[in-house]
C-alpha cells in the first residue's frame, strides 16, 4: 500500500496521459465516425463504398498493428510526431468505425415504417433523415457510442505499449520498481480505469432505460 | 440501387448527377491513392544514405525466401493457437458467468455480478500484465488466461441478455412440465439464447483473434511479433514496410473470412427477429440483432 501511496503523483501524471488520449481520441473519433456514416448511408455509390471499405479495413486490424504503423511505420515514412500524437492518431483511426457502426445501427433501430411515412408524405433525402429519422436514432446512438468510449478507455492502454506514459505504463514501471508491491499497484491501476469506466457504464445503462422508445 | 428507403429510385436527371457526384469521388479517392504510391515509391534519405523506393526490388526480395514464409507461417499459428486456446476458455467461461450470474440465489448473483463489472471493465492487457508478474504463468498463458477470462465475462454478458429476451412463456412451460428451475435453464433456456446470440459470441471470438495481438507487448511470440520485431531486426530496416504490409494482409484474411462465417450465420438467424430488409439501410454486418448495448459489434475492444 505505501508503494501506491508514495508514487501516487506518478499515477495521477499517467491518468491524466490517459485521459487526454481518451478526450481527444474520442472526440476526434466522433467526428470522423459520424463523417464515414453519413458517407455510408448517402445515396452516391463510390462514397458509401469508400466508407464500407475504410470501416471493414480498419475493424479487422488488430489495434497493436495500428498503432505500430503510427509508432515505428510513419517515422520510416518521414513523419517527425512525438509518440503521444502516434498514439492519438492510432486510436481515433481505430475507433471512428466504431462510431460509425454505432451510429448506424441506431439509424436501422428506427422503425422502417418511420422512413417510408417520412417518404410517402414527399420529404426528401435530407428532410427524412434530419427531421423523422436522426432526432429518433440519437436517442438510440448514445448507449452505444458510450459503451465506444468505455471500449476505448480501455484501448489506450495499448499505448502504453507503444512509449507513451499512461497508467499501463505506469503499472509496468511502478511493478518494476517495487517488486514486493506487485498487486498493490496493479489494482491501484485497475482502480484508475475502473472510476472512468464503471460510471460510464452505469450511464449508458441507465440512459438506455431512460430512453428506450415505447413502441 | 433500391436498397434503401431513405431515398426514391433515382429518376434520370438524379441518376445523372449522382452519377457526376460518384466520379468526382472516385477521381478524388484515385488521386489520393496515387498520391500515396508516387511517395512511397520516391527514394528517400535516411541518415545520409539514400535508399530506394517502397516498391522496389531491394525492399521485397527477401520475400522468394522459403524460410521466411516458414518463420511467419509460424507467428500465425502461434496467433491461432493462443485464439483458439482462449476461445474453448471463453466459452466455457462465458457459459458459467451466465449460469451464476441469473442465479435465484442472492448470495451466488451479487458476487458474480460485481466479479464481471471488474473483468469488464479493465483493459485486458493490464489483466496480462497482472497474470505475467503474479502467477509468473509465461507469455503464452498470460495471453491466453487474460483473452480466456476477459472474453468470457463479455459472452456471459451476451448469453444473459440472450436469457433475459426470451419469452417468459419458456420458462413457464418448462416449470409446468414438473422441471426444476436449474433443469429449465440448462435444457429449455440455455440452448435458444445460446443459438439466439452465436453471431454476437462469433464476433466476440473475432475481437479475441484480434486481442492475441497485444501479445506483441507482452512478449509472446505471436504474429505481429514475430513478423514486425524477429524477422525485422534480423532482415533489417528496410524491409519494415514490407513486413508491414504482408502482416496487415494475413491478418485482414484470416479476420475477414471469420467475419464472413459470423455474417452467415446471423442470416440464417431464428424467426422474431429483424430481418435485414425491415432496417432503413442495407446492412453488411451483424449489428441487427436488436440489442444494441450487448452488441460486441457496437464495441470496440482491443
Amino acid at each position: 500500500m505505501n508503494a501506491v501511496i508514495e508514487n501516487l503523483p506518478r499515477f495521477i501524471e499517467a491518468f491524466g496521459m490517459t485521459l487526454w488520449l481518451l478526450v481527444l481520441s474520442g472526440a476526434c473519433a466522433l467526428i470522423i465516425g459520424t463523417v464515414i456514416a453519413a458517407m455510408r448511408i448517402s445515396p452516391v455509390p463510390s462514397l458509401s463504398a469508400f466508407a464500407n471499405v475504410y470501416t471493414e479495413l480498419l475493424r479487422n486490424t488488430p489495434l497493436t498493428l495500428v498503432l505500430f504503423f503510427c509508432a515505428f511505420v510513419l517515422p520510416q515514412l518521414g513523419s517527425r510526431l512525438p509518440y503521444e500524437w502516434a498514439a492519438f492518431i492510432g486510436l481515433t483511426l481505430y475507433t471512428s468505425p466504431f462510431v460509425a457502426e454505432a451510429l448506424r445501427s441506431g439509424i436501422n433501430g428506427v422503425a422502417v415504417g418511420q422512413a417510408e411515412a417520412a417518404r410517402s408524405l414527399g420529404l426528401g433525402f435530407m428532410q427524412s433523415t434530419t427531421l423523422i429519422i436522426f432526432p429518433q436514432a440519437f436517442r438510440m446512438v448514445i448507449p452505444p457510442l458510450i459503451n465506444v468510449m468505455i471500449a476505448l478507455t480501455k484501448n489506450t492502454s495499448v499505448a502504453g505499449g507503444f512509449f507513451v506514459f499512461e497508467l499501463f505504463s505506469a503499472a509496468k514501471e511502478l511493478t518494476n520498481a517495487n517488486g514486493n508491491a506487485v498487486i498493490a499497484i496493479l489494482l491501484a491501476v485497475a482502480a484508475f480505469y475502473l472510476a472512468v469506466t464503471i460510471p460510464l457504464g452505469i450511464l449508458s445503462a441507465h440512459l438506455e432505460k431512460k430512453l428506450a422508445v415505447q413502441r | 440501387m433500391s436498397a434503401s428507403v431513405l431515398f426514391d429510385t433515382p429518376g434520370p436527371r438524379t441518376r445523372r448527377r449522382s452519377r457526376i457526384a460518384s466520379v468526382i469521388v472516385v477521381l478524388l479517392i484515385a488521386a489520393g491513392l496515387a498520391w500515396i504510391i508516387y511517395t512511397l515509391a520516391q527514394p528517400r534519405d535516411s541518415s545520409g544514405i539514400t535508399l530506394p523506393g517502397y516498391f522496389d526490388e531491394s525492399r521485397w526480395d527477401i520475400f522468394v525466401l522459403a524460410e521466411l514464409w516458414v518463420r511467419i507461417g509460424e507467428g500465425l499459428l502461434a496467433t491461432l493457437q493462443a485464439a483458439a486456446v482462449a476461445a474453448v476458455m471463453a466459452l466455457v467461461i462465458g457459459v458459467l458467468f451466465a449460469m451464476l450470474r441469473t442465479s435465484s440465489l442472492a448470495i451466488v448473483r451479487i458476487p458474480t455480478t460485481i466479479v464481471l463489472e471488474f473483468f469488464r471493465g479493465m483493459p485486458v492487457l493490464l489483466m496480462m500484465l497482472f497474470i505475467l508478474l503474479v502467477a509468473s504463468t509465461g507469455a503464452f498463458w498470460a495471453v491466453v488466461l487474460a483473452l480466456g477470462v476477459y472474453n468470457g465475462a463479455i459472452i456471459g454478458e451476451s448469453l444473459r441478455a440472450g436469457l433475459a429476451a426470451l419469452p417468459r412463456g419458456q420458462r413457464e412451460a418448462g416449470l409446468s412440465l414438473g422441471l426444476t428451475g436449474f433443469q429449465s435453464k440448462v435444457f429449455i433456456e440455455f440452448p435458444q439464447a445460446f443459438r439466439q446470440m452465436l453471431p454476437v459470441i462469433i464476433a466476440q471470438l473475432v475481437v479475441l483473434l484480434k486481442d492475441t495481438s497485444l501479445g506483441y507487448i507482452v512478449g509472446y511470440n505471436e504474429l505481429i511479433r514475430t513478423t514486425m520485431n524477429n524477422l525485422g531486426s534480423s532482415v533489417g530496416n528496410r524491409y519494415l514496410f514490407s513486413l508491414f504490409l504482408v502482416t496487415l494482409v494475413i491478418y485482414l484474411a484470416v479476420n475477414l473470412s471469420l467475419s464472413a462465417v459470423a455474417r452467415r450465420l446471423a442470416r440464417r438467424r431464428s424467426p422474431g427477429t429483424m430481418s435485414p430488409k425491415d432496417q432503413i439501410t442495407p446492412t453488411a454486418s451483424i449489428s441487427a440483432v436488436g440489442m444494441s448495448s450487448t452488441n460486441p459489434e457496437d464495441r470496440t475492444t482491443e
